[in-house]
């Protein structure tokens, strides 16, 4: 049989529920050479191979628009299968079991945790408003780490290639707080408090800040994305041709 | 948290402009240039204000936004001439991040309300534009600095907070394009009423008005225009195809403005982190 070419373009869904912009995640999709799609319907986010979640804006109301969409269990179907599901901002948020955003809401309970209010802070004679708009640094937390050119902690998630203490940009003001500590991916400083500002936990990974508005580190994230779903597709393919040869 | 250093970039059909008093605009070039070469340089956002506004010009700011945003990956936001949440939705399908109301907010209040509702308050940047007075009080203005609107623009700036506003860029009509400096009561008073971050824009001349909007002035954030402009073309050989339109004196002289001292982001950048603001710095500054 012939060897079929390796795919260039890979397919990723970006879930659609209305609310934020979703077309600088497409563009930062498209630079990473990985074919994104807009979408809201249930078979092609089950078809994709990755699927991301993006989303500014109220958790309550975001949750109540998936809810109508039917594409509540969908995502949850998709945390299970083992693809990659990466949810950006408020998407990374929605991901969690519950938030105390204008009230209280059931989110899609795929990370245990809750999300909870940034409190404005004084830092030196400067007051950090909420929300948190701007650049601030992603950290590990892990001092022995500093030392190291792009960090040891990220590598073979979505964080690989960065270095500790890099720039990313940020838009909100809640954040999730993971029961279990060893999903937290980078911490962030703001004022008194070190927030969970990226998780993962096995094919789920979820970030509070805009990788595809964080400039040329934050299109790693992307081309990280690219090569997870490779890697993905690879595994697939051995599986299926029962040989597991590569 | 870093003071974001912010490029405003004036759009008048399909040319980057710059006044004074937000008039007598003068033609610079191809606005995607400036961009590219402030995204490499560090720009921590970049905001594109439509200056005519007018509906047939429209198409040509969407392309404008489409092409930057598919090849600068900062946050983007947009303003001018937008007055329906269908108008809002264009502008942020073709690629921006974030959209800037002004003359439709104060016409309507509302739509602050229903646009935060729909796109997230983080989406929307209410744009407030002040003169002082000889008495000493403000008044917002509309459509570029042409209609009064008899509107305080600090109980102004409250008000859009509960609308639901996710950022406030305060303009000192007075002051823009000038050089003269800040107006640093204004952005102060403002930046102190209310709970969301304030952008300080109009009157940069030289690095140390950057340094005292954000010390004095309490801005979150700054937008440059002229300073970064007039360096641009001062220093990059420009080959491109104007059309007619608009005033292209400058260009043709290329005499500069002189109370602008130009300077470049990362020089600005520097200079504030002498001074003790933090700020991002873009270490692999790219050499365009």
């Amino acid at each position: 049989m012939p060897e079929t070419p390796w795919p260039q373009r890979f397919q990723v869904a970006i879930v659609d529920y209305g609310i934020g912009n979703l077309f600088s995640v497409k563009h930062a999709c498209e630079q990473a050479g990985i074919h994104a799609s807009i979408t809201h319907s249930c078979s092609e986010i089950l078809q994709a191979s990755a699927v991301i979640l993006p989303g500014v804006g109220a958790f309550g109301d975001a949750m109540e628009i998936l809810g109508k969409l039917d594409l509540v269990s969908v995502l949850r179907d998709i945390a299970a299968s083992g693809k990659p599901l990466v949810g950006i901002c408020l998407g990374m948020q929605l991901l969690m079991t519950e938030s105390h955003e204008f009230g209280w809401h059931r989110g899609l309970g795929i990370i245990e945790g809750e999300v909870v209010r940034l409190e404005e802070a004084v830092h030196g004679d400067r007051v950090l408003k909420v929300p948190h708009v701007g650049w601030n640094r992603i950290a590990t937390g892990n001092a022995t780490a500093v030392q190291a050119d792009s960090c040891v902690g990220w590598k073979g998630s979505l964080l690989e290639g960065l270095s500790e203490g890099e720039y990313m940009y940020f838009v909100h003001s809640f954040y999730p707080k993971p029961v279990d500590a060893n999903v937290v991916l980078s911490i962030t400083r703001h004022g008194p408090v070190d927030f969970c500002s990226s998780l993962r936990e096995g094919n789920i990974f979820g970030c509070q800040f805009h990788p595809e508005r964080s400039g040329s580190q934050g299109l790693r994230v992307y081309q990280n994305l690219a090569f997870l779903i490779q890697k993905t597709q690879e595994g697939d393919r051995n599986v299926r041709t029962a040989g597991g040869k590569v | 948290m870093n003071v974001r250093v912010i490029p405003r970039l004036d759009i008048k059909g399909p040319n980057l402009v710059k006044g004074i008093h937000l008039e007598g605009l003068r033609v610079l070039g191809k606005p995607e240039r400036f961009a590219r070469l402030y995204y490499e340089e560090g720009a921590d956002e970049l905001l594109y204000m439509d200056v005519v506004a007018s509906l047939y010009q429209r198409n040509s700011l969407l392309e404008i936004v489409t092409r930057t945003s598919r090849e600068i990956f900062i946050p983007l936001t947009v303003g001018g001439g937008l007055r329906t949440l269908d108008d809002i939705h264009a502008v942020l399908r073709a690629g921006a991040d974030k959209v800037s109301l002004n003359t439709a907010a104060i016409l309507r209040p509302e739509l602050v309300r229903e646009a935060s509702r729909r796109f997230g308050s983080s989406t929307i940047v209410v744009s407030i534009e002040a003169i002082r007075k000889p008495d000493g009080r403000y008044e917002a203005y509309t459509d570029n600095g042409r209609e009064r609107t008899g509107v305080d623009p600090f109980n102004w700036a409250i008000r859009v907070t509960e609308l639901g506003a996710g950022e406030i860029i305060v303009t000192s009509i007075d002051r823009e394009g000038t050089g003269n400096g800040f107006d640093l009561e204004l952005t102060r008073k403002i930046a102190e009423s209310v709970p969301i971050p304030v952008i300080a824009c109009g009157g940069a001349g030289k690095v140390a008005d950057v340094y005292e909007v954000v010390t004095q002035g309490k801005g979150d954030a700054v937008c440059l225009a002229s300073m970064l402009h007039y360096n641009f073309v001062k220093h990059y050989d420009n080959a491109d195809d104007f059309s007619e339109e608009g005033n292209v004196e400058y260009l043709r002289t290329r005499r500069g403005f002189s109370k602008i001292q130009d300077a470049t982001l990362p020089e600005i950048k520097e200079y504030l982190l002498r001074h003790g603001i933090a700020v991002r710095l873009v270490e692999e500054a790219i050499n365009a």
